[in-house]
């Protein structure tokens, strides 16, 4: 039916199940390169879920992720980065002692080479290196996200907003393929909203990056999603382009909260 | 009075010693340490030497506790290691001073490499609880395995040489000490702001989003232990041949606990922390001997004398601990900032 070529990322019949929780009941889609494909549901409904089983932090009973024609199921968490998979988080997850420039550094770690002999000394190549990334950071990703005034900050003292933005900045120096947003403008007022809707599509188009996206701000996934899922109790009720799904009956269903006996979460 | 330094290019603003003024500073600074020996009696060498070596054991476990965030209370024990190492090796084989520091430093690394393990697993209180084993196996290691130690009888270590140049007094030593301690620094510094150091840093954060940025916790966290006791056995390496002779007595759990001490006091996760919070554990006790010593003739002071230095030292790390838990360093750099704009404070 759908050749497995078509899609950069296929998740396969994941299961997942916290005790007799079932977070994840048999998740079957797929992400095509190049697009924005949003993730939506009630709360609880196991979209983070996912992004964790992709990123190797749950690992789920059942099921594979493929990366590229790759199995990612038998990889180490800390090896997904190398692949090009990058990620933020709903509750940001910064390093909250390091500058805001440090922490993006951190993001391009698998693309540097200096080891504990040749960083100690800071000479030659490992110089050569430092600089570059630097040069990198202000040039390609601070420009972007607009963030030159709060690069020396440590970022435990910035507000929520902007912790925000250095996330999605330290996701970008790992020069991703895929990118995870996990609700990335929760707790934004409509401007930053905006600026970070924004530095999404840009981040798309510019440079080419498959964006998965979940977002509870319908006024962003329907403008800029090309593709949506929706995910209710750990299944699959959706998928498909913004404007089918606005009129899907089970999506309705699903927010409205219809007595059916289905979906009525008096029933879970 | 320094505002008004504005940088034009990266590479100057990734610079250790951001401006000229910094710079002029640090090679007077040199400078004074350099002669400093020729000026200084034997006794305040000695302290200054044994400040030396304690500045490069602080290094080590800064980069492990400070940095990589990963408590241990081994330390004492991978200088020990050290300290037996070079002293066997001298010794017995008849390997030069020079090259028994490094190799020091590798038996230490390999130790710590060893004992680091468990540190994937177990965190916190629980992984420091684990490195006193460490502790205590090494302790009872040295006392027990006299044909390699010869147990309490000690090993006599002879000076340093160097192209027939006996190190055999304080003020010699000191330029010895002077160096590794020079080395270490710069190391650290370096170390910190580049991959490796950046790694170690993420580590302790937060080791969920370090591994998202694919950094293999194992790895960093084993390289952390086996530079941190690299640095341990390069101290215990210095000491012995200072002292001339190592015993097993001279590395108890209360000088892993005093290392502990001198990170937190100078500052968890500052290379110059590292250096204040040696000199401070070195220096007060010292300074509180010559302090005290005139209520010594007051008769009713007489038998608590003894301890009330101790009394004093441990309030006044109590008083660092609430009023300054960041350390001397963060002192340092608020007296720094303060001066930055003076005489105008805005």
């Amino acid at each position: 039916m759908e050749g497995r070529e078509k899609y950069q990322l296929k998740i396969e019949d994941i299961h997942l199940s916290f005790g007799g929780l079932k977070a994840l009941n048999g998740v079957t889609t797929g992400v095509r390169s190049g697009e924005i494909f949003s993730i939506i549901g009630p709360n609880g409904a196991g979209k983070t879920c996912l992004l964790n089983c992709i990123n190797r932090f749950y690992h789920p009973e059942k099921g594979k992720t493929l990366f590229e024609g790759q199995d990612l199921s038998r990889l180490k968490a800390h090896k997904i980065a190398s692949l090009g998979i990058a990620r933020t988080f709903q509750n940001v997850e910064l390093f909250g002692h390091m500058t805001v420039l440090d922490n993006i550094k951190l993001g391009a770690h698998i693309h540097m080479k200096s080891g504990s002999i040749s960083g100690g000394i800071y000479y030659g190549k490992t110089r050569r290196e430092e600089m570059a990334l630097r040069e990198h950071i202000e040039e390609e990703i601070i420009d972007l996200l607009e963030i030159e005034q709060i690069r020396k900050k440590t970022v435990h003292t910035l507000p929520y907003g902007l912790q925000k933005r250095v996330e999605l900045a330290r996701a970008l120096a790992m020069r991703p393929k895929i990118l995870l947003l996990d609700e990335p403008a929760t707790g934004m007022n409509l401007e930053e909203t905006e600026d970070i809707a924004r530095f999404i599509l840009d981040i798309n188009e510019e440079w080419g990056v498959t964006i998965i996206l979940i977002e509870h701000d319908m006024g962003v996934v329907m403008d800029i999603s090309d593709r949506i899922c929706v995910l209710d109790f750990g299944q699959k009720i959706a998928e498909g382009e913004p404007e089918e799904i606005r009129h899907n009956e089970h999506v309705i269903r699903a927010y409205l909260g219809e007595e059916d006996v289905t979906y009525s979460r008096l029933g879970a | 009075m320094r505002c008004g330094d504005f940088k034009d290019t990266y590479v100057r603003d990734e610079a250790i010693f951001q401006s000229v003024f910094v710079k002029v500073w640090l090679a007077l600074f040199l400078v004074c340490l350099l002669i400093f020996p020729f000026l200084a009696n034997e006794y305040v060498l000695y302290i200054v030497n044994l400040i030396g070596i304690a500045i490069i054991g602080a290094h080590g476990l800064n980069l492990l506790t400070g940095f990589t965030g990963q408590i241990s209370l081994g330390h004492a024990a991978f200088i020990g290691v050290g300290a037996y190492t070079s002293a066997i090796l001298i010794t017995r084989v008849g390997i030069p001073f020079w090259w028994s520091v490094p190799m020091a430093g590798i038996m230490s690394a390999f130790v710590g490499v060893i004992i680091g393990i468990p540190s994937l697993r177990i965190k916190g209180l629980y992984l420091a609880i684990a490195t006193i084993a460490a502790q205590f196996i090494f302790e009872y290691v040295f006392m027990t395995w006299e044909s390699m130690t010869r147990g309490i009888r000690g090993i006599n270590v002879p000076d340093p040489e160097l192209f027939g140049f006996r190190f055999d007094t304080e003020r010699k030593f000191y330029f010895i000490t002077l160096f590794f301690v020079v080395v270490g620094t710069l190391y650290a510094r370096n170390l910190i702001r580049t991959r490796v150091g950046r790694a170690f840093i993420a580590i302790r954060d937060r080791d969920l989003a370090a591994e998202l940025m694919g950094i293999n916790l194992f790895r960093y966290k084993l390289t952390s232990f086996a530079i941190s006791s690299f640095y341990a056995g390069v101290a215990g390496s210095l000491w012995v041949s200072f002292m001339n002779i190592v015993t097993p007595e001279h590395f108890p759990l209360s000088l892993s606990i005093e290392y502990l001490a001198m990170v937190i006091v100078g500052g968890l996760g500052s290379v110059l922390g590292s250096i204040y919070g040696a000199i401070f554990m070195v220096l007060v006790p010292e300074i509180l001997r010559f302090g005290t010593d005139f209520i010594k003739d007051i008769p009713a002071f007489q038998h608590i004398f003894a301890p009330l230095r101790e009394v004093v030292f441990g309030a006044l790390i109590v008083f660092f601990l609430i009023f300054e838990p960041r350390g001397l360093a963060e002192l340092w750099r608020r007296m720094k900032n303060f001066f930055l704009l003076w005489p105008f404070s805005y």
